[in-house]
């Protein structure tokens, strides 16, 4: 509807000429539009970061952050080697040992160099999932709950509304506290830093999805609920034949909104909780104070936007797949 | 690839072998971290069977806590970290000690400004500030500060710190009083009476605060005083090793609990951190230059490498161009420094008794028995001659452990010319003008 309207105008005011023309004009706008928003944007990150000195230096432009970039590159691969040869000295020691303690069960250790840039991604990656998941978990039932009976909407609303602002760097003490005297074991599956941080994450991003829930639930259309009453459907059926159905889009919009809060709140967690992923390379490299470490500061932070819109979008395409309403604009 | 050569004579000496075989082990961006990063990038933990992770802490109380919580097996620490920690200041937590890490290796750093102020009260020679610069010249800066109402603040890295100690310790000989801490009244901010107000910055945000005008100056380990020359917005006054030559800094803690289980593991550690430090030392400092390049790596102290090798080589720049040698500003083995002494460990209960972390009078027998609480020199020991058997290190680098007692013999080299004998302590709190001694309390 938008786009026709628009269309419409811009055939009137300027282009008076065949239609074809103009949409191919448009295409090419769509295109070119964020093209030149970034050569300004690049323009002008470069001509600020030359006149901004720090006491690490120069603010770093686009060209060192380039370099950084390829240096972190060739870092994972410097450290791949090393990795390798880790395994291979392993392999002689666990031989050796074996020969001189015919008991001992060997074992092969993984590799205990410090993480790279690219296996920090890969932590927050599966940190934001496993908090996201956790807080999916709760949010849905619990907001089912709230939207199909109003009294417990009443009763979980000041809940929301107390703990839906408060910053994560406010939960993460009490979560890590609670963590190490809870989960107390000898041969521990996960690190307490990632379950600090995991916790963190879903603690925060659990409101948004709560919310969407319950008022998608609550605005199922009247009719619906008459027929599920008609057909006497038993509570269960009921829910899952018609609530959840009907209120998927909603549902969606929330974990949506929740999965972007969990990545923003991901590297503030991972920054305290030591958790080794991007928030940690970031206060690392802080802390670092080398002349190179702003740009690489500089490559996280680009890092970090890009998947934060890739899971933006990767939301956005489950959210459409399970949209009945294909008339709704989402963006 | 030297490892693999010395892997037959390490690893399999005896039956002895480590309970748990991967360790992670905590470490604070210093470059007395040194120890740690040569042990593992010379393979001399896998030498031992060990094979350990290190990882950088966000700041020591992080580090501590995750020590005590066995998040980590153990940790580059504050000498006083394990003491405080024993006792119950901050933290409580049997923590013990077998490894000391280095010697020296602090500065103290002003801001320009400041020292503009300073050096006209400091005698030159040869249009050069005579060194050591005493507390003296920078009394009549925080008097005019006290005068106009502002309070005169600077920075050190926690309050059981060898920095905050020394910090004090330079104040106090200069006659400016550096506030007491009060337990027992639940005041740990340690600015009861202070003329200049001390706080807690971690190390390597220490320049950016001062830069910032929060602090006029601080004490900090390397490279962070060299880092505020190097970025041109501050002066280093004097080094640790002026305020007490040779002075015990770093250890390397760990549970008590951690350590009785694994005895094996332990002293496998000890023995690979000692090779660690020999390196470092080795010929003249021969190999500081290679130590330079692994900390300059982001994982482990990653400020550049220049700004570490003004230190870590045997010289120190003071004001920008004023380099001048310190051969011992780092101290990794030379002068037994790796033996965990008791009278180290009671120089630093004397301070916290001095400045009130220690509320109460303590008989000397208490010192006594803290100290071999938290120091073991036994494991040490095991760990030394195990070494000498290997033939991978010589009896004379270590004190003959038959008839040592882990008592330095006095010492002097303090720079208000107080002579420490550790096994009178509370006759050595009685010699300074300020601070608690015999049964004051605050």
């Amino acid at each position: 509807m938008s786009k026709t309207a628009s269309l419409q105008k811009v055939t009137f005011l300027k282009l008076p000429e065949p239609l074809v023309n103009s949409i191919w004009l448009l295409k090419l706008k769509g295109a070119l539009l964020p093209l030149i928003g970034l050569a300004i944007f690049m323009v002008l990150w470069n001509i600020t970061a030359k006149n901004i000195d720090t006491s690490l230096g120069q603010f770093p432009g686009p060209v060192q952050v380039y370099e950084q970039s390829i240096n972190l590159w060739n870092e994972h691969q410097a450290e791949q080697e090393k990795a390798a040869a880790f395994y291979e000295r392993q392999e002689q020691r666990n031989a050796k040992r074996m020969a001189a303690d015919p008991s001992y069960q060997p074992k092969i250790r993984p590799y205990t160099g410090a993480p790279t840039f690219f296996e920090q991604i890969w932590t927050s990656l599966y940190t934001v999932s496993v908090g996201f998941l956790i807080a999916s978990f709760i949010a849905v039932p619990v907001g089912i709950l709230g939207g199909l009976s109003k009294s417990a909407y009443a009763a979980i609303n000041p809940l929301i509304q107390l703990f839906k602002p408060v910053s994560p760097l406010a939960w993460l003490p009490l979560v890590t506290m609670v963590v190490s005297a809870v989960y107390v074991s000898d041969d521990p599956m996960f690190s307490k830093s990632f379950l600090t941080s995991a916790f963190t994450v879903a603690l925060c991003c659990l409101w948004p999805t709560l919310i969407n829930t319950a008022v998608g639930v609550s605005s199922i259309p009247e009719d619906l609920v008459n027929v599920s009453k008609v057909l006497r459907l038993s509570a269960m059926s009921h829910v899952l034949k018609i609530v959840l159905p009907s209120s998927i889009p909603m549902i969606f919009t929330g974990l949506r909104l929740s999965l972007g809060i969990g990545w923003m709140v991901l590297i503030a967690a991972e920054m305290l909780a030591q958790n080794p992923g991007l928030g940690k390379f970031v206060w690392d490299e802080f802390q670092n104070g080398s002349s190179e470490s702003l740009a690489r500061i500089m490559v996280a932070v680009l890092v970090i936007g890009a998947i934060g819109f890739f899971l933006d979008r990767l939301m956005l395409l489950v959210q459409r797949k399970v949209s009945w309403d294909k008339s709704q604009n989402l963006r | 690839m030297s490892s693999i050569t010395l892997l037959s004579t390490a690893v399999f000496a005896d039956g002895d072998w480590p309970e748990k075989e991967e360790l992670k082990l905590g470490f604070i961006k210093l470059t007395d971290m040194a120890p740690l990063a040569i042990a593992y990038e010379k393979g001399y933990f896998e030498d031992e069977g060990l094979y350990v992770t290190l990882e950088a802490q966000a700041n020591w109380k992080v580090l501590l806590d995750r020590v005590i919580d066995g998040q980590l097996d153990g940790a580059h620490m504050l000498a006083g970290q394990p003491l405080g920690a024993t006792i119950g200041f901050g933290t409580q937590s049997h923590i013990v000690t077998a490894f000391s890490m280095d010697l020296n290796g602090n500065g103290i750093t002003v801001s320009n400004d400041i020292w503009a102020q300073m050096k006209q009260h400091i005698p030159h020679e040869n249009g050069k500030p005579v060194h050591p610069i005493k507390a003296d010249a920078l009394k009549p800066v925080v008097d005019s500060y006290i005068a106009q109402g502002k309070p005169f603040n600077m920075g050190m890295v926690f309050p059981v710190s060898t920095h905050n100690y020394e910090l004090r310790y330079w104040l106090a000989a200069g006659n400016i009083h550096p506030g007491f801490y009060a337990p027992h009244k639940g005041d740990i901010s340690g600015q009861i009476d202070a003329q200049a107000l001390l706080s807690v910055t971690p190390p390597p945000q220490m320049p950016a605060t001062m830069e910032a005008g929060t602090i006029y100056g601080y004490c900090v380990g390397e490279p962070w005083n060299q880092q505020a020359v190097f970025k041109g917005i501050g002066v280093p006054v004097i080094t640790d090793y002026e305020i007490w030559k040779d002075n015990p800094e770093k250890v390397f803690g760990v549970s008590k609990e951690w350590a009785d289980k694994n005895p094996n593991t332990h002293k496998r550690l000890v023995k690979a951190l000692i090779r660690a430090a020999m390196w470092l030392d080795a010929n003249d400092n021969a190999n500081r230059p290679e130590a330079v390049k692994i900390l300059a790596k982001p994982q482990y102290v990653g400020a550049d490498a220049d700004v570490i090798a003004n230190s870590m080589t045997g010289t120190f720049e003071y004001e920008k161009g004023d380099k001048r040698p310190v051969p011992d500003f780092n101290v990794f083995f030379r002068y037994y420094a790796t033996y965990p002494y008791y009278s180290d460990a009671i120089w630093y209960l004397t301070q916290m008794r001095r400045w009130g972390q220690i509320s109460e009078q303590k008989p000397d027998e208490w010192y006594f028995d803290v100290a071999e609480k938290v120091y073991r020199p036994d494991i040490y020991a095991q760990a030394a001659q195990d070494l000498i058997e290997e033939g991978l290190a010589s009896a004379d680098g270590f004190p003959d452990f038959a008839s040592e007692d882990g008592f330095r013999a006095p010492q002097t080299h303090f720079i208000d010319n107080i002579t420490y004998n550790g096994k009178a302590p509370n006759a050595y709190l009685e010699k300074f003008s300020i601070g608690l001694k015999g049964e004051q309390t605050l």
